[in-house]
């Protein structure tokens, strides 16, 4: 090498130079991808392990593929007492019962707390910030009662009927958030222009709150979808089973050898909460940033 | 900003002489409200009675006094399920803000792609609840799971870490941490409410990167940090799916991850030992108000409010 290379090869260090200010974000930028990595592992040698036939799950901790097989999807989607496909409508009429209550009750709750003036205002406020955090064990018991007297075990109704009563809080709550930010000059003028309460609540304040309707829905749907305990109680009647209660089934029914199909379907029961995550992101964050929610 | 500071701001007076609309407020509130009586309200009052009485869903209630409470004091297994409930509430809930807390500081300095990051880190708060990740996870710390395969290719032997007494609660404490990006995504949050000139000053004075960091983000960011420690600690108390199908519906091995709540739902719905399980269900709320409660107080002398 001669000494005229090694001294532009000093001066190119110096200008593009491997300072420190120039590692850290590379070394930062490091870190958060292997944690990602770590943490979102095992979640996707689940999928490609699915993927994989038989027992391979036991034997491949490696993500690469050779041959994509789909016989775990086929013997999964069939291995319980009625096709998968059963358990998937069944949750997805849940989710959309849930779904629908919550929008319509929370809102009305909401729209009271945000605009109206009335006599224990304060007092009705306070309760339902309460009610917020109240475990669901405490009222469990009599509620499976008051609901198996009513017939309504392995319905949906238990599930769906709650959420037509606004039981669910936190969404009155962050509705209430919400239309505090909408201007009231709005309100004043439709009524000005001859509407009523109810007409303000319909016309102006409804299309106004879409983006606290929109985390709403979101979030009813993957607790709804992912909720586990209310439904693993009312729901006994292999036929009324949701995805949850049908996976959790799986796990009881199946030897250690079937685990491929487990897989496949535990996927299955993904993939919707994972649609829900990329098509409302900008929702879910802002949806927890403000209140806190889970 | 957060239902807590509503529940402390309630206090304020607001300007009198504002028009009514009772009617309209009430038919407007008459969900809820019908909620709030019949599906709430009612349940817990009744919840409140079925613990003084022994009821096995078919027979009438018959009273017998304090009898479950003092069943309470000597059930083993109760205790048991106390001592795991407690571990795993104060290991995992510290564990996981610490997490959310260190990931959204180093989120927050301007690191390119912070959305991105953002939500691959919120993902598994989402996935968490699952009965799929459940799943996957008696896969993973099984004896030929996929921690074990991991391991034996550096050479290390690993164990059956879900079958081991030992083990069984800590494989769920990595579960309830994994789920850290809900309180990081709250954390980031509060970060940028920290106004700029506040660093700049430090960074004027001298302050490096540790002294920005415990003399202006952490007293500043109390208030949050003190939300995320409430909401966690009710939520974890709760927590009942992942115990549940890790270990099979049984609690087990050896009732090492039977969380208070699975031994209520085994009294109530395994054995329809419904009046034990009311006392139960009673006893949990008064734990989990009793610690809501002593948060706020001890808030005091930790939580800085800046205004």
């Amino acid at each position: 090498m001669t000494t005229e290379t090694i001294r532009s090869t000093v001066a190119a260090r110096r200008s593009t130079g491997l300072t420190w200010a120039r590692i850290r974000p590379l070394l930062i930028h490091l870190a958060l991808a292997s944690a990602a990595l770590v943490m979102l592992y095992p979640v996707i040698w689940m999928v490609v392990s699915s993927l994989r036939p038989g027992n391979e799950i036991f034997r491949e901790p490696g993500i690469l593929v050779k041959d994509l097989r789909i016989e775990n999807y086929r013997l999964g989607w069939n291995a319980l007492t009625e096709p998968f496909t059963r358990y998937l409508l069944n949750s997805a009429a849940v989710v959309f019962g849930a779904v629908l209550g919550n929008l319509v009750s929370c809102s009305m709750a909401a729209y009271a707390f945000a605009r109206l003036e009335f006599v224990g205002k304060k007092f009705w406020f306070a309760i339902m910030l309460l009610s917020i955090m109240l475990p669901i064990h405490v009222v469990i018991v009599p509620q499976y009662i008051l609901f198996s007297q009513l017939g309504w075990i392995n319905t949906f109704l238990p599930l769906i009927i709650p959420k037509w009563l606004a039981t669910d809080a936190f969404f009155v709550f962050l509705m209430v958030q919400f239309i505090r930010g909408i201007p009231r000059e709005l309100d004043e003028a439709a009524r000005i222009d001859g509407c009523g309460r109810a007409g303000i609540f319909l016309r102006v304040i409804l299309p106004l709150m879409v983006p606290a309707l929109a985390t709403t829905t979101i979030f009813t749907f993957i607790w709804t979808w992912n909720d586990f305990f209310s439904q693993l109680i009312y729901l006994t009647d292999p036929k009324m089973y949701t995805v949850p209660v049908a996976l959790r089934s799986f796990v009881d029914a199946t030897a250690e050898s079937s685990w491929g199909s487990m897989f496949a379907m535990s996927v299955i029961s993904l993939v919707p909460i994972f649609l829900a995550f990329l098509l409302g992101q900008r929702f879910l964050i802002k949806g927890i940033a403000t209140t806190g929610i889970k | 900003m957060s239902a807590l500071g509503e529940l402390g701001s309630l206090r304020q007076k607001k300007p009198a002489g504002q028009k009514k609309d009772n009617l309209a407020a009430y038919l407007f509130l008459s969900p809820w409200l019908l909620g709030l009586f019949l599906i709430t309200i009612g349940p817990m009052l009744a919840s409140l009675y079925l613990a003084f009485t022994d009821y096995n869903l078919i027979q009438a209630p018959e009273w017998i006094g304090f009898e479950n409470f003092t069943r309470m004091l000597s059930d083993e297994r109760l205790h048991n399920s106390l001592r795991v409930t407690f571990t795993y509430v104060f290991v995992s809930v510290p564990l996981q803000l610490a997490v959310a807390l260190l990931l959204a500081v180093v989120l927050d300095r301007g690191v390119r792609g912070m959305a991105f990051y953002r939500s691959v880190f919120y993902l598994p708060s989402l996935l968490g609840s699952s009965v799929a990740i459940a799943i996957l996870w008696r896969q993973v710390f099984g004896t030929e799971g996929l921690l074990n395969q991991v391991l034996s290719l550096v050479g290390i032997d690993g164990k059956g870490w879900i079958s081991d007494p030992s083990t069984a609660l800590g494989t769920l404490v990595v579960l309830n941490v994994w789920t850290f990006g809900s309180p990081m995504v709250i954390f980031l949050a509060g970060l940028r409410q920290i106004p700029a000139m506040y660093y700049e000053a430090a960074s004027v004075d001298g302050a490096g990167v540790f002294g920005r960091f415990f003399r202006i983000t952490l007293p500043l960011l109390t208030p949050i940090i003190f939300f995320n420690l409430v909401l966690q600690i009710i939520h974890a108390f709760q927590s009942f799916t992942q115990a549940f199908v890790v270990s099979g519906g049984t609690g087990g091995p050896s009732d090492s991850t039977m969380f208070f709540t699975l031994y209520l739902y085994d009294r109530g719905f395994g054995n329809f030992d419904m009046g034990y399980a009311s006392a139960m269900a009673w006893f949990l709320l008064v734990i989990i108000g009793v610690f809501t409660a002593a948060n706020f107080f001890a808030s005091k002398y930790w939580v800085f409010y800046d205004d």
